[in-house]
């Protein structure tokens, strides 16, 4: 696939990189890497991938490690689960994550509990990888986020990357990884450009499993989030700061292991806590949030409940005027900062 | 008791079959599968008198129209998604003959599922059960038929016997996936007897012929309780 070409600030080494590129790399790489490493899916050999994650791959390294698969999520994630078990490392690609409930059975019952039921004997390590949540347009059964579902589930990592530089590092780290990871992406960031250090563009960063990354400091509130809400958080970081109010903001990066300790660290520091996702609320992203600070340390030093910022709970609709309602909106994560703040 | 002579049958209760006492392999029928019935020859000349639908005047105009509107239709969505003032939008060109000969063959209150092969096999069953004059019509291309649904719907419209007729769109692509790497079989009509489904291959761009096929599919399907499938062919 060779570099995508990026615009240089020759300075630095700093790069102006897509999601799709810093993926595409970041599956280069790993294939390059390692000789077990292989991706499978639908349209992601000739097609270069359904929205050209995977382009110039199968040009490079061919039918043996880039496989079109037929039109069964069920048949070819159980394939690919039986490959990792077998000694190989799939990357198992789903057109969306919506289509993964047809393999359900597969991505918990086979990959997820094996490891636990042959006491430690028999690694699954596949990567799940795919966009996930809502995108522009594609309604109610093509929108749906998935991470509350496979948070859920012990023997499962679940990494929701936000910037180029978490896609890449994350989707390295997750074929790295000797457990089933699934990498929740988001389509409508694949386009976006976002900084990359050189170090980050080079062969050998990860970015670990695990750990959130503090996006913006502040100490006023606590701004949690995950994959492209981490955006809308800043641009509302950006306009409260003109009223002199500073957000923190956190990007997840991981929903499982979440990393709730450098959350708590920040409501130690704010003392306000909104946490900002696109799923649905019920059992969702931020309740779990919410229900380990209380269960922490950091309770005590909260100075009102906490508040939760979520996708509207109903079946993503079809026409705009519906859909950009039903999705938290940056004056919706204000509107909430000022609601725990009083003000 | 008697017991039976050397000559019997195999008493497997998996299959009524004969014994065989030669070793050979069942070769799976690619190179001349199952054939494409048509009506019309490529000019458009009703090939067999017999065959012809005998379709009155007006009811001929309305099929043309109504796949010339489609293909027109098609051409103002497609674009309107080419220019972002809609998100998603696939077109029919060359399959208006699929859609419009199997619709025209259906009564007006018959239920036409556009997907969801295993839902329409159990709305078959409730219709068959309200035993009314109905029946499901299912939808689906080549490249869903590799889903499990379309096995177990496959599987369940013979055994529970639905009044339901599958209707196979087979053009080639899933997407930009050949057939050839969406299966190695016959096709999708030559899965059906492999599941009790009476089956056949027709000719997509010949409406008469789908007309035909889909018609005599779902008077049987209703008269004798079981499922039917169509695979249509087009580009």
């Amino acid at each position: 696939a060779g570099r995508a070409p990026a615009l240089h600030c020759p300075a630095d080494g700093v790069s102006q990189v897509t999601v799709r590129d810093a993926l595409n790399q970041g599956l280069d790489e790993e294939l390059e890497r390692d000789e077990r490493v292989f991706l499978l899916g639908e349209e992601v050999a000739q097609y270069d991938g359904a929205y050209k994650i995977s382009r110039g791959l199968w040009k490079k390294y061919g039918d043996k490690r880039v496989i079109d698969t037929p039109i069964s999520e069920m048949g070819f994630t159980g394939i690919a689960v039986g490959a990792a078990m077998a000694g190989l490392r799939p990357v198992c690609e789903f057109m969306t994550f919506n289509f993964s409930m047809q393999a359900i059975d597969q991505v918990i019952n086979s990959a997820a509990k094996t490891c636990y039921m042959s006491a430690g004997s028999i690694a699954v390590p596949i990567v799940f990888r795919g966009p996930n949540g809502a995108s522009a347009g594609v309604a109610a059964q093509h929108s749906q986020c998935f991470a509350a579902w496979y948070g859920h589930c012990p023997g499962l990592k679940v990494v929701s990357p936000w910037s180029s530089e978490d896609a890449k590092g994350l989707l390295k780290a997750s074929i790295r990884d000797d457990n089933p990871v699934v990498m929740l992406e988001n389509e409508l960031l694949y386009g976006v450009p976002f900084e990359m250090s050189e170090q980050a563009q080079s062969k050998d960063f990860v970015v670990p499993i695990g750990k959130a990354k503090i996006e913006r400091q502040g100490s006023h509130v606590t701004l949690v989030s995950h994959s492209r809400p981490v955006g809308h958080c800043l641009e509302a970081a950006a306009v409260l700061a003109k009223e002199g109010v500073e957000c923190e903001v956190i990007n997840l990066r991981t929903i499982r292991p979440m990393d709730i300790e450098t959350v708590e660290a920040s409501v130690v520091k704010t003392n306000h806590l909104v946490t900002v996702e696109g799923g649905w609320p019920q059992f969702g992203v931020g309740a779990e949030i919410c229900a380990r600070i209380m269960e922490g340390s950091a309770f005590n030093y909260l100075d009102a409940p906490a508040v939760r910022v979520t996708g509207a709970d109903v079946p993503m609709p079809y026409a705009k005027i519906l859909e950009d309602n039903c999705i938290p909106q940056v004056k919706d994560i204000i509107f909430a900062v000022k609601k725990t703040l009083n003000i | 008791q008697e017991f039976p002579s050397p000559e019997e049958k195999p008493q497997f209760p998996g299959a009524s079959a004969e014994f065989a006492e030669r070793l050979e392999f069942i070769q799976p029928n690619v190179i001349s599968g199952i054939p494409v019935y048509r009506v019309m020859d490529r000019q458009g000349h009703i090939l067999s008198p017999s065959e012809d639908p005998q379709l009155p005047k007006e009811q001929v105009v309305k099929l043309y129209r109504t796949m010339t509107l489609l293909n027109t239709m098609d051409r103002i969505l497609y674009e309107s998604q080419r220019q972002g003032r809609i998100s998603f939008y696939m077109t029919n060109y060359g399959e208006e003959g699929t859609h419009v000969g199997s619709a025209a063959a259906l009564d007006d209150t018959d239920l036409v599922f556009g997907q969801y092969r295993e839902a329409a096999v159990g709305a078959a069953y409730a219709i068959k059960r309200a035993d009314a004059n109905r029946a499901v019509i299912c939808y689906f291309g080549e490249g869903a038929a590799s889903e499990g649904d379309a096995h177990a719907g496959f599987n369940f419209a013979a055994t529970l016997e639905c009044p339901i007729v599958f209707f196979c769109r087979n053009n080639g692509y899933a997407i930009s996936t050949p057939t050839s790497e969406q299966y190695r079989g016959d096709g999708i009509a030559a899965r059906g007897p492999g599941y009790g489904l009476m089956s056949i291959r027709v000719d997509g761009n010949d409406v008469f012929a789908v007309y035909n096929a889909t018609k005599e599919a779902r008077r049987r399907a209703v008269a004798e309780n079981q499922p039917f499938l169509i695979e249509a062919m087009t580009y």
